[in-house]
Parts: structure tokens; sequence; C-alpha cells
């Protein structure tokens, strides 16, 4: 039970990185637009297999 | 190589329309309707960004260009030092970035290209759309690559870009979500951590934990929770303070009261080590509220957006009169009593005064009438609407915000702020909540004080935390903001959630007839007279851009390619100037609808009966009997004459929608009356009612805009009357119904004056928005009922000391999930229900 004691604030201090880390995206407009994006990532493989097909050639 | 019969149709290879017979080249594999698809098969082709095509979905006609718009254009004030101080933003020495608006983003494969963007112009560096505002973020080096050339190739590949008016709300409310996020993410990661070491707490009284364990784990809560109240809490702090200075019983006094009460005493209970902690709920209280508030604000947002469109109405370049000369510049330059020159088919930037030259000026932006008004010196014309008539000087009288445009847009900003009135009613019915509360606890302290102050301290506690109004605050935001969702999903922009409340009872709907059961675009139905006439009605009517002009060259068009001849036709689609001003001549527009002009050897003139009499032309009986005729049918009559004589007669009609009849009949089986309520011609409005089967007392025509509010008025007294329209003639029945909906591409005023608007024109949406109101009805009752009950239940079993504050403190955020999950899944089921 005793590792409680180190268990406790790791956990915070993760936590505390995570939230962090989530304002600093917030900050940086990542979540300014949730529409796009999942329209982009479509394309990604089309685009991809092009590069393929023509790094081949 | 394509090997086909001339009969068989070819489709363009940009756009996908049919390729008119001129312009098919057999020795070519691409083949294009008109220059601007070549142009932009050319550049998407030569960058090696073909895969475009592979993406695009079926709608493809979305992609064609305006014919009529032959000429590239050439963007040179995307250059001007001005253009820039306003609008762009230098991010390092020579990078520059700028946001502009781009029509015609219709479907991912867009998006994509015009991400590209870096690949075909070497100065770009990041082109980042954002489909749901329609707007491009692009960085680019000036010195590599001019703005010009930039927005010409936007242009050229169908996408035509216009700076953005920073409107003052939008920095506001990317600021605004951007905190809400923050403060929700804070607090959900408390109350998570929180909730953790609480399951460890009860958990460790089962399995007698040691006591310096136990102090560590409440340690560790009373300092997350102290966190969750002074980081995100604190708006509910703030509130609490402005409304005890302000004397009036808000929802977050008793919140705020909880909040401290709570904190206090489980900081004291860590502190003497025995008693409760209630950090773990109270950081879960901080998180539901917040997560509810930021719905509320989304709603608001939304509406925002959908009314910053709006101030792309406006044109941002014109050409200002300096010492004789005609100077291309900005719109925001332009000062009062400036001169400007407006070319045909331009809009006007300004409100302004004709000075030199009249014109037909299409109002329909402000008064949803098609038809183009007759204007001259003197006269005053709007900002936004358009000219299509010929080229005025005009002195500027209001620009901007102070245009009649700019007020309407101020008019729909404000509306939209303000809070629905269905949540004001909750927030009410909160004030009476949080004073009853606030009496029972004092009630309760000292009913138990006297048998002991700690005893009636835990029972006080108890009941505040159990009779949180979260539930009853998360109630209605929440099932608004989920229908709201939904609408807008279907393309339904609501401004209020008090609408969703009045769709309930059901009553009339009076539908405006043109634009919201018809096309809106006219053609010509029928053609009386010699075919010949038609392809030099055609020739005339091309240099006109009036809407009966455009039907005419396009039905000439129609039955020239089905007769196969198309070479009288050909230069419509190679532009041949020469050959046109040879044989078109003397042009001019006649005031009161009509078009004059020489086509080859004839005199030439095209309009109503009116202008014919105005031009002393004798009708011939049989005519005046062919004119009867069409307007029995429902269509309108245009004349043409040839050297003073009638030689034939368009019938020009306004087809109905595909959606509206079995929409009516839907609307009619759930118990709704429809009727019609427009201006135009009695007999024309009959004929549509009995064509989609409405009941012929309904159907009023010729009805003036206060005809129509009376109307409205009359009947809103006893019944629902939801009015749906697109001009101003309908703006203020709009208002007055008991729900206004306007519609797409209608007049600013209308949108204004409606709570509902539908980006999707048609009726369908009208049924949808009805029963996505019925089932949010529905959620909200069974919520506000769940959380007033479940309050009423336990503030009962608190008082009369039946339940202490762990259970309590266990037992609130199950009422917030029950009205969180009732809510969240009566989304799920309207959504499969409206697949089904």
């Amino acid at each position: 039970m005793s590792v409680l004691y180190v268990a406790i604030p790791v956990a915070l201090i993760i936590a505390t990185i995570a939230v962090i880390a989530f304002v600093i995206q917030v900050k940086n407009g990542q979540f300014d637009d949730l529409e796009t994006p999942a329209h982009r990532i479509l394309f990604d493989d089309v685009e991809k297999k092009q590069s393929d097909h023509d790094s081949a050639e | 190589m394509i090997v086909k019969a001339p009969s068989v149709q070819i489709d363009c290879s940009h756009c996908g329309l049919p390729v008119p017979k001129g312009l098919v080249e057999p020795d070519r594999t691409e083949q294009f309707c008109c220059s601007g698809c070549a142009g932009a098969f050319q550049l998407i082709h030569s960058n090696g960004l073909d895969s475009f095509y592979e993406m695009s979905s079926g709608d493809s006609q979305q992609r064609t260009f305006d014919r009529r718009q032959e000429k590239p254009k050439r963007f040179a004030e995307f250059d001007e030092p001005v253009f820039h101080d306003k609008f762009v933003k230098s991010t390092s020495e020579h990078g520059k970035s700028i946001e502009l608006a781009i029509d015609g983003i219709h479907c991912a494969a867009c998006v994509w290209l015009i991400e590209k963007l870096p690949q075909i112009l070497p100065g770009v560096t990041a082109a980042q759309v954002n489909w749901a505002r329609a707007t491009v973020v692009l960085r680019w080096q000036q010195e590599q690559t001019p703005l010009s050339k930039i927005a010409s190739t936007l242009d050229q590949l169908g996408y035509s870009p216009r700076p953005i008016h920073q409107s003052k709300h939008e920095n506001r409310f990317r600021l605004e979500n951007r905190r809400h996020l923050i403060n929700i993410a804070i607090a959900a990661a408390i109350a998570g951590n929180n909730m953790l070491i609480s399951a460890a707490l009860y958990l460790g009284m089962f399995a007698q934990m040691s006591a310096g364990m136990s102090q560590l784990l409440r340690i560790a809560s009373c300092g997350v929770g102290l966190a969750a109240l002074l980081i995100p809490g604190r708006v509910f702090l703030k509130s609490a303070i402005s409304a005890i200075r302000t004397k009036t019983p808000h929802m977050d006094l008793p919140i705020a009261l909880a909040l401290t009460v709570g904190t206090i005493a489980g900081t004291v209970n860590v502190i003497r080590g025995i008693g409760e902690i209630y950090f773990d709920s109270l950081a879960v209280l901080i998180f539901l509220l917040l997560v509810g508030r930021w719905i509320q604000f989304r709603q608001q947002c939304r509406a925002a957006n959908s009314i910053e469109l709006l101030y792309r109405l406006t044109p941002q370049t014109t050409k200002r009169i300096v010492d004789g000369q005609a100077v291309e510049t900005l719109v925001d330059l332009v000062s009062k009593d400036d001169l400007l020159q407006i070319e045909t088919g331009d809009l006007f930037p300004v409100d302004a005064e004709i000075i030199t030259g009249s014109t037909a000026v299409d109002e329909s932006i402000l008064t949803g009438e098609s038809k183009a008004v007759q204007k001259t010196v003197g006269e005053f014309v709007a900002a936004g609407t358009s000219n299509v008539g010929s080229r005025v000087v005009v002195r500027v009288n209001a620009i901007g915000n102070e245009t009649r445009l700019g007020k309407i847009v101020e008019l729909v900003e404000q509306a939209s702020l303000e809070k629905p009135k269905i949540v004001q009613w909750a927030n009410r019915i909160g004030g009476y909540f949080v004073v009853a509360v606030m009496l029972l606890a004092a009630v309760t302290l000292s009913w138990w004080w006297a048998t002991g102050a700690e005893l009636a301290i835990e029972r006080t506690i108890a009941l505040l935390i159990v009779a949180c109004p979260c539930a009853l605050a998360l109630a209605t935001p929440l099932a608004i903001g989920v229908a709201l969702g939904q609408a807008a999903k279907n393309r339904i922009m609501v401004k209020g959630g008090d609408v969703l409340q009045a769709l309930q009872n059901r009553g009339t709907i009076w539908l405006d007839k043109t634009g919201t059961l018809t096309q809106g675009d006219l053609k010509v139905e029928q053609w009386h007279g010699d075919l010949h006439w038609l392809k030099i009605a055609a020739e005339l009517e091309q240099h006109a851009s009036h809407p009966v002009a455009n039907a005419i060259v396009q039905y000439a068009e129609q039955t020239a390619a089905e007769q196969n001849d198309d070479s009288k036709l050909k230069h419509r689609f190679q532009p041949e100037p020469e050959l046109c001003r040879s044989q078109v001549g003397d042009i001019t527009t006649i005031a009161g609808g009509g078009i004059r002009g020489r086509v080859g050897d004839f005199d030439v003139l095209i309009g109503n009966a009116k202008l014919l009499k105005n031009q002393d032309i004798a009708i011939e009986s049989r005519h005046t009997q062919i004119a009867n005729q069409i307007v029995a049918s429902g269509y309108s009559p245009c004349w043409m004459v040839v050297d003073d004589r009638v030689v034939a007669i368009a019938a020009i009609g306004d087809s109905i929608r595909p959606d509206a009849v079995t929409t009516i009949n839907k609307l009619g089986n759930l118990g709704w009356r429809i009727g019609i309520l427009s201006g135009d011609h009695p007999e024309i409005v009959n004929r549509v009612a009995k064509r989609l089967g409405i009941n012929s007392e309904l159907a009023h025509g010729g009805v003036c805009p206060e005809e129509k509010l009376a109307l409205v008025q009359e009947n809103s007294k006893h019944e629902t009357v939801v009015m749906v329209g697109d001009g101003v003639n309908d703006s203020a029945a709009l208002a007055a119904a008991t729900v206004g909906i306007a519609v797409k591409n209608g007049a600013e005023a209308s949108l204004a004056a409606a709570p509902v608007y539908l980006a999707e024109p048609g009726l369908s949406p009208v049924m949808q928005l009805i029963q996505i109101s019925k089932s949010t009805q529905r959620t909200m009752a069974v919520n506000f009922a769940v959380s007033i009950g479940y309050n009423l239940t336990f503030a009962a079993l608190a008082f009369s000391g039946l339940i202490n504050p762990l259970v309590a403190a266990i037992v609130m955020p199950i009422s917030s999930l029950t009205v969180v999950s009732l809510s969240l899944g009566a989304g799920r089921i309207r959504k499969q229900g409206s697949k089904a």
C-alpha cells in the first residue's frame, strides 16, 4: 500500500502534464476548427498512393 | 480519343456538364463546356493534381463556371498597399498571411485541391481551409508571388476569393471558446483524479486502510478539490458575487454556496482528520456545469457564424472617379460624396444616389423580388443590390455599417446575442428554486440546531449538496443544444430555443410562393411564334442580364441543341465580339421591363404588355388570346416585337420544387394547415395552389406586405402561425408570426426578422424542424420532471436526516448524469429516426 505515497503524486503530475499539453494545443488553435480535418484525412491515402506511384516511375 | 456519333452527348472533362455541340473538338481527349472549365482543368492537370477528379463527389455540376464571366479577373487591388495594411498580416520578413473567404467549396476534394496551392504556386507556403466557415488561411512570400496571382489562380480553379471583414465578434468567440475548453479540460482532469482518490477512500473503509494512508488520500483530494474551486470554479464564484451585488437570485448563487460550504466543510474535516469530505462530487459538479455552459455558448456561436456570412455580401472593390478617370479602388477607402462608376453586372458597394445614367437594379437581396426595378437620376440604390441594366455613375450616401444592409446585419447580430427565451424561463424557475433551497437550508439548520451543532451542519450540507440545481441548470440547454446541433447538421439554423417550443402546437403554415415553393429561376415554358424569331431574340437578350433575358437565351440554346442546328448560336459559347457587334447594335434597356435593339436588319423589342402599350404597338386579338391563355396556365407572357409588329409571345414560368408536393402532404397529415400568402398575381397563385393540392380558400394572391402582416397577426391570435418567406415584403409577417422561417437566397431583412434560417431551399427542412421540435420538447419535459422530482425527494430526505453528506455526494451527480444521458440519448434516437 505504501506505493501510493509515490503513485498518487506521480498520477497527479501526469495529469497536470496532460492538462498543460491540452491547454497549449487549445492556444495553438487546434480546436478552433473541428470539421475540416475530418475531411482532410480522407485523402491522405490517395495522395500517398500517388506519390508512391510517382516515385516508382 | 473520342469517337462518338455527333448525336451522343459529350460531357465536360472538368464539370461533367454536357458540352455544347459548337465547342466539341473531335481530335481532343478532353472536352470543355466553357473556357473557365478549360482553364481550371489545364491548371489542375499541369500540376499533377488529377486525383482531384477521382475524389470529387457526384454533384460535380457545382464545379461549373458562370458562362457570363468569361473574362478572367485580375485582382490588381489585392496588391495595393492599402489592401495589405487592412487585411494582411506579416509573419516574417517577407512572409505574409491572410484569411480569405472563398465561394464554391462543396466537397472534400475542394478542400484537398485548395490545400495543394503550394504545389501550384511556388511562393505559397501553406493554405489551410476551414470548411465550416468557407475560408482559407494563406501563407506566402510576397516577393516571390504577389497576392493578386494567388487570388486569380483560386478564381481560375473556380473558387472566387474575397478578403474578410474581421467581424468584431469573430475573435471574441474564438478566444471565448478556447477559455471554455481550457476550463473544461482542467475541471475534467480534476474531477477524474478526484473520483479515483475517492474510490480508493471508499474501498479503504472496507479494507481497513491505515489512518496515515487515508489521511494522505484525503489531503490529496482536498488539494485537487481546492484547485477545482479556484481555477475552473471561480466562474461561479464571480457570478455569485455579482448576483449578490445586484440583489438578483441567480442559478450560480446556490452553486457557489454549495461549492464554498462544501469546500470549507471538507477542508475542516480534512484538518480534523474525521468526517466526510466532498471534493470529488464538487469537482464533478463544476465539470458538468461547465459542459452545459459550453454547449449553450456554441449555440450562440453558430448563430453568429451564419451572420458573419452576411458581411460577404458587398463587393470589396469599386471604380472611383478621380479627375474624370475611373480608378479601381477598395470600397473601404471610399468616403461620402465620392463618385463611383458601377458597371453592368456589378453589385452596388454602398448606398448611393444615381448621378448620371439610368439602369435596372436587381433588389432581390433586399426585397426577395426577382424582377429588376428601373432607377434613374436622383434615385437611391442600396448596397448589395445588383446593377443589371447599364453603367451608371453614383454619389455615395452611406458606407459600411451605415448602409441599409449594414443596419440589417447589425439587427441580426443583436437578436442572435440575446439568450433564448426558454432558457431564460429555466433561469427564472432556477431563481425561485434558489430562494427555496436557501430557506430550506436555514430551516434545516435551525431545526436540528437544538439536537447539536455538528449534526445540524452535517444535515444542512447534505441538503445543499443534494438540492444543487445542476440537473435543472443542465436540463434545457442540453436538450436544446443537442436539438440545435441536429438541426444544424440538416442545414437548419435556429437562432433561439423557444422556436422549438412554439412548433409544439399545430396551426397554419403560410408559404410565400416565390422561392419557397418554386425554383426561383425563370424558364421559358412555351414559345408561341416562329422559332426563327427565338434565335433573334436570344441574340439580343444575351446582351442583357435580366432573369427573363437569361431564360430566353437558355431556351434558345436548348432548342438549338435539340434541332441539331448550332451554327447560328455557336458564338454564344465561343465569344467572338466582332461578330456580335456587327449583328446586334443600338441596345437600350427600357424603363418598365424591356429591351430594344437592332439585330441584323430587324428592329427588335422584347418586353411586357405595358411596354408595348407605352410604345404604341398594336396588339391583335389573337395575340391577346394567347396571352390570356398563358396567364391562365400560370405563366407570365413576354412579347417580342419586330419592326412594330408582334411576332412571338413567350410564356415565362417558375417551376415548382420537386419536394414541395410530398412535404405539403406530410405536413397536412401531421395536422398543419397550409396556405399561400404571396404578392404574385392571384391567378398564378391559384394555379400553383391547385398543382400542390392546397385549399383555394387558403391561397391568397396579390397580397401587399401590410395585408400579409394583418393576416398573420389576426391568425396568430388564436393559433400557432408559421410563416415561411424570403423577401423584405415578408419580413414584417415573419416577425409577427409565432415562428418565422427565412429561406436561403432570401433577403437579409427576412433573415433578421426570422428566428429560423434554412440554408437549403425547399420545404422539407420545415418538416424536419417540426419533428426535431417535437422530440426536444419531450426530452425537456422528462429532464425537468427527473431533476425536480429528484431534488424534492432528496431534499426531503436530507431535511429529515435520512441521508448523510456522503450519500448525498454519491447521489448528487447521478441526477446530472441522468439528464445528460437522457438528452444525448434522445439526440441519437432522433438521428436514427430521421435516417429511417
